[in-house]
């Protein structure tokens, strides 16, 4: 008996998710990414441990707009990972669980993950880095 | 003969024979991860694009470097974690699933390692 290719529910195709699932999917998607971004992170502290003409080069690379494109996605998937992951601490402590309660604090978690990213990008580039 | 009783040996086991390690890990690291990731991107953005002296100036900082280490742990520990669970949620092709565990899992120690191997080398380099 086949059980590889059994419907599941809920059917994703057909399904719009809530804003609650959107949020949930996102935590995995956005620690994927992270874990992704780990990489970086680690070549650039690899970089910086073999000397500063290799530490120059990965500056370079970050500094450029891709590299700029990368760092900027890689603070709201921290930022909004950061946010969502103290959500699931107070559920893990049993709280938050009304259906009202979720839904706003779906919402903040969206609108503070922007709010800060937006923060940190014009701190940053208002202190003159690259 | 155990003279354990059936209940001592089933408090704390679920069906996969093992306690809450995992669930507990994975929220220890996210509690520490808090305060230790705020105080990394205060410190990275300040550096952002800064001279290589003024990176090792911080790192040779002893609380500096203690951090990091504390971070980096946290971080590949967190990661190895969660990337298991997404595996085994999704995965469900025996081979591959084993695959990806195993890439995954001893791929966040070694990069994790030398990320730690890195911190301590330019806190103790000259």
């Amino acid at each position: 008996m086949s059980t590889q290719n059994r419907p599941l529910s809920p059917h994703l195709e057909v399904y719009r998710l809530p804003l609650t699932g959107l949020i949930s999917i996102t935590h995995r998607m956005t620690g994927v990414a992270l874990s992704v971004g780990t990489l970086l992170f680690a070549y650039w502290l690899i970089a910086a441990a073999s000397g500063p003409e290799s530490y120059a080069t990965i500056n370079g690379f970050l500094g450029s707009w891709i590299g700029k494109v990368l760092l900027f996605l890689w603070s709201f998937a921290f930022y909004f990972h950061f946010c969502n992951g103290i959500r699931h601490l107070f559920w893990d402590a049993g709280k938050g669980f009304d259906k009202e309660v979720v839904e706003k604090t779906a919402k903040a978690v969206l609108i503070t993950s922007v709010v800060l990213t937006v923060l940190t990008w014009i701190i940053i580039l208002a202190g003159g880095g690259s | 003969m155990s003279l354990q009783t059936p209940l001592k040996r089933a408090i704390g086991l679920g069906s996969a024979k093992e306690g809450v390690h995992h669930w507990k890990a994975q929220r220890l690291t996210a509690i520490v991860m808090i305060p230790l990731s705020l105080w990394f991107v205060c410190n990275v953005a300040s550096l952002a694009g800064g001279e290589y002296a003024d990176l090792v100036t911080w790192i040779k900082q002893p609380f500096s470097a203690a951090l990091m280490l504390l971070l980096l742990f946290s971080m590949f520990y967190h990661m190895a974690l969660g990337l298991q669970v997404v595996i085994e949620d999704y995965v469900h092709t025996t081979w591959m699933k084993i695959t990806l565990l195993l890439i995954t899992q001893f791929g966040s120690i070694l990069i994790g390692l030398a990320s730690i191997v890195s911190v301590l080398l330019i806190a103790t380099g000259d």
